[in-house]
């Protein structure tokens, strides 16, 4: 069995929820992805966190902007398809200076067997610096925990907006089932 | 004053937002970008006022979080047509959220006022009630006449579910009324206003 073949369980991700529970964080939006289900799954089974399923990632970036205007924090999580969808929505964060932080999976760049993702992976990394956005980006899964946990603090503690791109290589490659 | 499709009220939107606002003293409100935002601040600034100027789509959504994270405030936006087309998914998340103290108010004149009066999806055949409804919000109702304001007032300071009012108004423009537009000053206003501290 290959290894890296994607698995949705994983211990960094525990590392993940347990960095947005001590944080206080109260609210997750997201668009779903494989990458991120082991989260959403603890967010939604969390009494003291709201799980907010959004239908286009930019209304992620104004719903947790919205929760910092009434005090709480929120993290966005998509992958890095969604990240383009956002670009106008970003123009809030600049404005009015919110914290922000999203942490998003990628595609497009590790053993891609669907080369339409493979664009807008390309282009992620660059599109969140056009907007003012600081980039971090985890590689390996013993570094997930720390590279999520100091993002979250220049976030939260510091008022930067940082997004954390997750590797595609973290998340292994994806199952087809092609015969 | 121009004025085009007959299909539009006559809702004078001046004076609707106006008495909606007073009606309704201790709601937080967002506003999407354009006239709502002036006419918002046309009827008196407030700190629990966040104007929106850009970020088109984006009010109700950003709604929403501030809904969750102020369970015992009221929420209301007041958006118009065009913001709130960009932005039809965000009635599916609220929907999904099922919170009691969110209300949208769109001023919906079936144009895009601030562009050139080009005619929107409202006057093309999009109802944006039956959108409501469709996403699961407690109540959406159109308004047509002034007297709508009671009903609409009654929703937001009772807090007793999420609802959507399209409000017919005229396809006027009005003179601007223009609000601050530094985000940050505003974000820190209403944030103080809750008792929250500047970053």
């Amino acid at each position: 069995m290959d290894s890296k073949e994607q698995s949705l369980i994983h211990p960094w991700k525990d590392e993940i929820f347990q960095i947005f529970k001590a944080g206080g964080v109260s609210q997750i939006a997201y668009v779903p992805d494989a990458g991120h289900a082991q989260v959403i799954n603890q967010v939604w089974a969390d009494k003291d966190m709201a799980a907010i399923p959004v239908t286009t990632e930019e209304d992620g970036v104004a719903s947790v902007c919205g929760a910092w205007l009434g005090g709480q924090r929120a993290v966005l999580l998509m992958q890095s398809s969604g990240v383009g969808n956002c670009v106008n929505m970003f123009s809030i964060i600049n404005n009015c200076r919110f914290p922000f932080f999203t942490l998003v999976t990628m595609r497009g760049e590790w053993a891609e067997f669907n080369q339409w993702q493979t664009p807008m992976g390309r282009a992620t990394e660059e599109a969140f610096q056009m907007m003012g956005i600081n980039v971090l980006r985890a590689d390996r899964p013993e570094t997930v925990g720390e590279v999520v946990s100091a993002g979250f603090d220049a976030a939260f503690e510091g008022g930067d907006a940082v997004a954390i791109l997750l590797s595609q290589s973290l998340i292994g490659r994806k199952k087809w089932g092609v015969k | 004053m121009k004025s085009s499709s007959s299909q539009y009220g006559e809702i004078d939107r001046r004076v609707f937002v106006k008495k909606l606002i007073a009606a309704c003293p201790e709601a937080l409100i967002v506003t999407g970008l354009g006239s709502p935002s002036y006419d918002v601040y046309a009827a008196g600034d407030r700190d629990e006022n966040f104007y929106l100027w850009g970020a088109m789509g984006g009010a109700s959504a950003m709604a929403l979080g501030l809904a969750i994270a102020q369970p015992n405030k009221s929420v209301l936006v007041i958006t118009g047509d065009g913001e709130q087309l960009m932005g039809l998914g965000s009635l599916a998340s609220i929907g999904a959220q099922q919170i009691k103290n969110l209300t949208i108010v769109v001023l919906d004149n079936g144009h895009y006022a601030e562009t050139g009066m080009q005619k929107s999806h409202t006057s093309l055949g999009t109802d944006l009630v039956g959108v409501a409804k469709a996403c699961s919000l407690d109540w959406s109702m159109h308004v047509k006449e002034m007297s709508g304001i009671d009903a609409i007032a009654e929703h937001v300071n009772a807090k007793n579910g999420s609802g959507l009012a399209n409000v017919f108004i005229k396809a006027e423009e009005y003179p601007k009324a223009l609000p601050a537009r530094d985000g940050v000053y505003i974000k820190n206003r209403f944030r103080a206003a809750l008792g929250l501290e500047p970053f």
